[in-house]
């Protein structure tokens, strides 16, 4: 049964190496064979997802790279791979190819992306995590500059990756602190660590889960990954990629829990940053900004219950996202793609020119805002129950955040339907050249994604809730009460309808994502470049120059030596044979006086001795270089001497 | 069968040398085919490896020299010097299907490159002191010639700093030689005697001062901070091939001597200094990565990696020294990734600067500001130094993940507060990524024009090395099954 797991993780991993190196040759087969790779895949995960096979081969010593799939993986890994599916037949349509182009190179990239996101998730040892965690990372990074002509693009996937790999140095250490906690690198093993080494294991985590999830204070990379196309958007920067971060807490939530604080810290980052993205998103005036900031806010929901210890409903909620937010940004990219813009201004009327589209967009954006009986609406309040028992104030930052949830998903809801202006079509092709045509291919996906955002939230529900907690073993977890959930679907379409009659007061301090990036400039980016530079001049001219200084000092210490040699010791050789005689001489008429004399002489010359010892502490550089040689050379006689 | 790989380039570089009447063809042809002999025995060697029993030699020869100083003609290989022996000899191959479109003294450059092959695989092979300071200096005088003749720009001066620096650290390492010869009992220069003898451990005065000259002398040679100046204009000023040599195997005997000699050798003296070591390291990680944030030259930059990459080594064996409440396998899983780094930055920094040497070749210049959007005129050269690049900065899926990544779980199982040094891969990261956008993408600019696509010769020998990185990066048990118990070995013989 293990071979089936290598199929569905080396299929794509070799199909997508195949695709990237073959280029332009390949362009006319990267689409079936992409789509035939994507349907294999996603039959086996099913399957797998039956079976559960494990397999741990030996990697590095100490560690397997062990996967194996589990209750947990079971249930995300086919979701993942349908959402990956779909959103690969998205990208297939004819009006989405200036986004995609070369193909081969797109859906290659897409492919490796797949097979690192399923290692990712039946991961069961940290060196197999970690291996497919900055995989996924890399992918990014390829997939956000995938049109590398346009320089700004390139350098949305370089802050994207730098951003997420500055958190990722948390597993090196969670993983250096599991090796000496002597626990081994299994992820299950780790809740089990001693006290210590426990804590620094999971502050590890917690950090590049944070970080791949976009959780506060790292949010800002989102925003800079819209840069990317929109099938890039829908499945790494939304279904997979960065739920992957909410997914890891999920796993470990017994390691969060065992230590108290992390479970907490992250119970309140993921309120946290479900209420201010909330109101990032609801200050955006670009569509796909507005599902960056939101798909945060949501995963912030997930994160939440993991601190909290809700297995079930974050996971109701990860998998309910995926599909509610791989649906609208294929949207997004859809009309991106036919009016040539994804400004929400220029968006105006949007849904009417394409009913269809607009009601699978209607059906997201409703459970976005958590309507009954819309899959995100049960799921959230499955969390917001874990939280209602944690502690009140916590519940209450959920329970904003959720009607933030409902503002900026009714914005966009609203504008899409209301009649189009004079001025709305001077928007279009502003950003690329649109071709006022949604073909089948792109329609097919949206129908499915849709019914998924509609439906799925029957995992929080009985009896399938029930079913889920079971799987997962989180049966202690409170369930959202009857009153909790009449009161959310309540309160969300009273916002709804607040904002369809009074429109929605963007708060314009959080439109430039609260000034994340900038201050994440401030304080690492540029001293850190500030220092490289200086640095560099100090190697430059102090190291380096030391050295030269240091030849240069032993060529005039040779050339002293020769002068020393003629003058000094030949004179002195001379004086002493005079010397000799006058103290023949003198010594007849030393008495008294000559003791005198003698003390003096030792005092000048302990005088003299210290100015010496003083003179090679030059405090430069290249003075220390000669020295060291000298001190070398002397070193070798002692020792010829001693032995 | 190890006389014979050392010594088939030599023959074949005095077979070059004697006959000026061998055509430039002949000659290129001549190293290509010989580099590729030794290639073969190599990998016969490591397919025929067993690991002795009794954790010694295999493949060992012995024969008396000059028994008046205890020294004899010993060579052997084990876990610590196969894989650098196969890194040597893939280096040295690539360069010579590199340099097969070389015009300037081709029968010159292919008799110098293979003598500088047997001076590198008689360091890694030799056991014995003598034999090892003979082939080190030997390495260094060859590659002071491959500089100063194949070299350009300011090559005269940067060939004789380069000689200079790293002789003066030779001269360093005689005397710890000479020091251990005279503390041991019988004396000896033999290698296996003198790691079983460990005769300084109970003189910590002598052993510490011995210890100094052996470190400062393969600390020049690594190079670590702050000894690592003459790296930059030697690279900078060096051919290609010079570079891919010098930075694949000349380095790689700095941090060779460290496993070999200081550590097996001089185990009390290593654990009192080991943190010293340690911060030695730490220094030229963050220091290394730094200073190549702020270059604008390719080849600089490059170079200053090495600096970074070479400091995680020496942080590695730095812990590895640490005893005290860790257990011995983290240390073990550090050394093996100091092992693992060695071959893994051969390997990739070579490619690195081949790749920097088409550049050169094409527009005659190593400025990357001088360049943009080199992915639409060079495609292939675009993907290659994309792929160096990735493998540069340790993504998973190439030799450098594996080696840094055990580094670091091993070093920061020992020494928690090693983790200062974590940046030093986000850093890396930066430079490299920041490298592939300033060449590679945006409009063609610049220089950008002239640069034609890689040829066969230069993707065959470049896209090797590289595939060679993501075969370990997939499959690492091919290269640690052969390390780890040589690392092991290190670990008790350092914690005597």
């Amino acid at each position: 049964m293990s071979a089936l797991l290598w199929i569905v993780i080396g299929l794509p991993a070799v199909a997508g190496t195949v695709l990237c190196l073959g280029g332009n040759r390949l362009s006319r087969a990267a689409v079936p064979v992409s789509l035939g790779v994507a349907v294999v895949v996603t039959v086996l995960t099913a399957v797998v997802a039956v079976v559960r096979p494990g397999i741990t081969v030996p990697f590095i010593q100490g560690a397997g790279f062990g996967l194996a799939v589990d209750s947990l993986s079971a249930v995300v890994l086919p979701s993942v791979a349908v959402v990956a599916l779909l959103v690969l037949v998205f990208a297939a349509a004819k009006d989405i190819t200036p986004e995609v182009a070369p193909r081969a190179r797109f859906n290659g990239l897409m492919l490796i992306f797949v097979a690192s996101v399923i290692v990712t998730v039946t991961a069961t040892t940290l060196p197999a995590l970690l291996f497919s965690w900055e995989l996924m990372g890399a992918m990014s990074y390829a997939l956000i500059g995938f049109q590398w002509q346009d320089s700004d693009r390139v350098s949305a996937g370089l802050t994207a990756f730098l951003t997420t790999r500055g958190a990722d140095l948390g597993l090196y250490a969670a993983a250096g602190a599991a090796l000496a906690a002597g626990t081994g690198l299994s992820l299950t093993d780790l809740a089990s660590a001693p006290e210590g080494w426990r804590h620094i294991i999971a502050a590890g985590i917690l950090v590049a889960a944070l970080g791949k999830a976009a959780q506060l204070p790292f949010s800002f990379w989102l925003s800079r990954a819209m840069e990317g196309p929109s099938p890039v958007s829908a499945l790494l920067h939304s279904a997979a990629m960065v739920a992957m971060g909410g997914y890891l807490l999920l796993r470990l939530a017994p390691l969060l829990e065992v230590t108290g604080w992390a479970a907490s810290t992250a119970a309140w980052v993921g309120a946290l940053t479900a209420m201010a993205l909330g109101a990032v998103a609801v200050a955006q005036k670009d569509l796909k900004q507005l599902l960056a900031a939101s798909t945060a806010a949501q995963l912030g929901f997930v994160v939440l219950g993991a601190g909290l210890g809700a297995t079930a409903g974050g996971t109701a909620h990860l998998i309910s996202h995926a599909a509610t937010k791989a649906l609208l940004f294929l949207v997004a990219g859809a009309w991106l793609s036919a009016l040539g813009t994804k400004k929400l201004a220029a968006l105006r009327g949007a849904g009417r020119q394409w009913p269809l589209i607009g009601v699978a967009f209607t059906v997201g954006t409703l459970s976005l805002a958590g309507v009954a009986p819309l899959s995100l609406w049960a799921t959230k309040d499955e969390v917001l129950a874990a939280a209602l028992e944690e502690s009140p104030a916590l519940y209450m930052v959920g329970l904003a955040a959720s009607l933030l949830s409902a503002a900026y998903a009714g914005k966009a809801l609203i504008i899409v339907w209301r009649r189009p202006v004079t001025t709305t079509a001077s928007g279009y092709d502003t950003e690329e050249h649109g071709t006022r045509h949604i073909g089948v291919w792109e329609r097919v996906p949206l129908i499915i994604l849709a019914g998924g955002a509609a439906t799925l939230g029957v995992l929080a529900l009985p009896p399938v809730g029930k079913v889920l907690r079971i799987a997962l073993g989180d049966q202690d977890s409170p369930t959202a009460q009857w009153w909790e959930l009449a009161l959310s679907a309540v309160l969300a379409i009273v916002v709804l309808a607040l904002i369809a009659r009074f429109g929605v007061r963007e708060p314009s301090w959080a439109a430039g994502w609260l000034g994340l990036e900038r201050a994440a400039h401030a304080l690492t980016v540029r001293p850190v470049l500030a220092l490289a530079g200086a640095l560099a001049r100090f190697d430059d001219r102090v190291v380096d120059r030391g050295v030269w200084s240091g030849a240069a000092y032993v060529a005039g210490t040779a050339r002293g030596a020769a002068r020393f040699d003629d003058e000094r010791i030949d004179g002195t050789v001379g004086a002493i044979s005079r010397g000799g005689l006058s103290l023949a001489a003198t010594g007849a008429r030393a008495d008294a006086k000559g003791v005198d004399a003698a003390v003096e002489a030792t005092g000048r010359g302990a005088r003299r001795l210290g100015a010496l010892a003083r003179r090679p502490q030059t405090g430069q550089v290249h003075h220390y270089y000669a020295q060291a040689a000298v001190v070398l050379a002397a070193a070798l006689v002692v020792l010829l001497l001693v032995r | 069968m190890l006389s014979l790989v050392i010594f088939l380039p030599l023959a074949a570089a005095l077979v070059l040398a004697v006959f000026p009447g061998i055509k430039d063809r002949a000659a290129r042809w001549v190293w290509v085919v010989v580099a590729a002999a030794d290639t073969a025995l190599v990998a016969g060697m490591w397919a025929a490896y067993e690991q002795p029993p009794d954790g010694g030699l295999a493949f060992e020869e012995q024969v008396t020299w000059i028994p008046s100083v205890g020294s004899s003609y010993h060579i052997g290989a084990d876990g610590l010097s196969l894989p650098l022996l196969a890194l040597t000899v893939v280096v040295f191959l690539a360069c010579s299907i590199y340099a097969l479109r070389e015009q300037n003294r081709p029968r010159a450059q292919a008799a110098l490159f293979l003598f500088l092959q047997t001076s590198c695989l008689g360091v890694f092979a030799a056991q014995d002191l003598i034999l090892f300071f003979l082939f080190f200096d030997l390495s260094i005088v060859g590659m002071y010639f491959v500089i100063a003749g194949w070299g350009h720009g300011n090559a005269a001066r940067s060939a004789l700093k380069f000689f200079l620096y790293t002789f003066l650290g030779s001269l360093a390492l005689l005397l710890g030689f000479i020091g251990l010869y005279l503390y041991s009992e019988p004396r000896t220069f033999d290698m296996v005697e003198l790691a079983r003898l460990a005769p300084l451990n109970e003189s910590p005065v002598a052993g510490a001062v011995i210890l100094g000259a052996v470190l400062l002398g393969l600390a020049i040679k690594t190079p670590t901070f702050p000894f690592h100046t003459w790296l930059p204009p030697a690279h900078t000023d060096a051919p290609a091939i010079g570079s891919a040599v010098l930075a694949g195997i000349l380095l790689k005997m700095g941090t060779y001597g460290f496993v070999r000699i200081a550590m097996p050798m001089l185990p009390a003296a290593w654990r009192d200094w080991a943190w010293v070591i340690i911060v030695v390291g730490v220094i030229s990680v963050l220091y290394g990565a730094l200073v190549a944030l702020a270059q604008t030259d390719l080849k600089r930059m490059i170079a200053y990696t090495s600096v970074n990459h070479m400091g995680y080594v020496v942080l590695a064996v730095g812990a590895a020294g640490v005893a005290g409440g860790s257990d011995a396998a983290a240390r073990e899983v550090a050394v093996t990734g100091a092992l693992t780094q060695m071959v893994s930055h051969g390997l990739i920094t070579a490619a690195l600067f081949l790749l920097a040497g088409v550049l050169k070749d094409r527009a005659g210049t190593y400025d990357m500001d001088s360049y943009g959007g080199l992915a639409r005129p060079a495609p292939r050269f675009a993907l290659l130094f994309a792929v160096g690049a990735f493998a540069s900065l340790g993504l998973p899926g190439f030799s450098g993940f594996i080696a840094e990544f055990q580094i670091f779980a091993g070093s920061i199982g020992t020494v928690p507060w090693v983790a200062v040094a974590l940046p030093g891969i986000l850093i890396t990261a930066a430079l490299f990524l920041l490298a592939v956008q300033r060449l590679l993408t945006g409009e063609v600019r610049g220089q950008s024009a002239q640069v034609s696509d890689l040829r066969t010769t230069e993707l065959l020998s470049i896209g090797t090395l590289l595939c060679l990185s993501i075969l370990i990066g997939v499959a690492p048990r091919v290269l640690l099954d052969l390390i780890e118990p040589a690392s092991a070995a290190v670990v008790v013989l350092v914690g005597r």
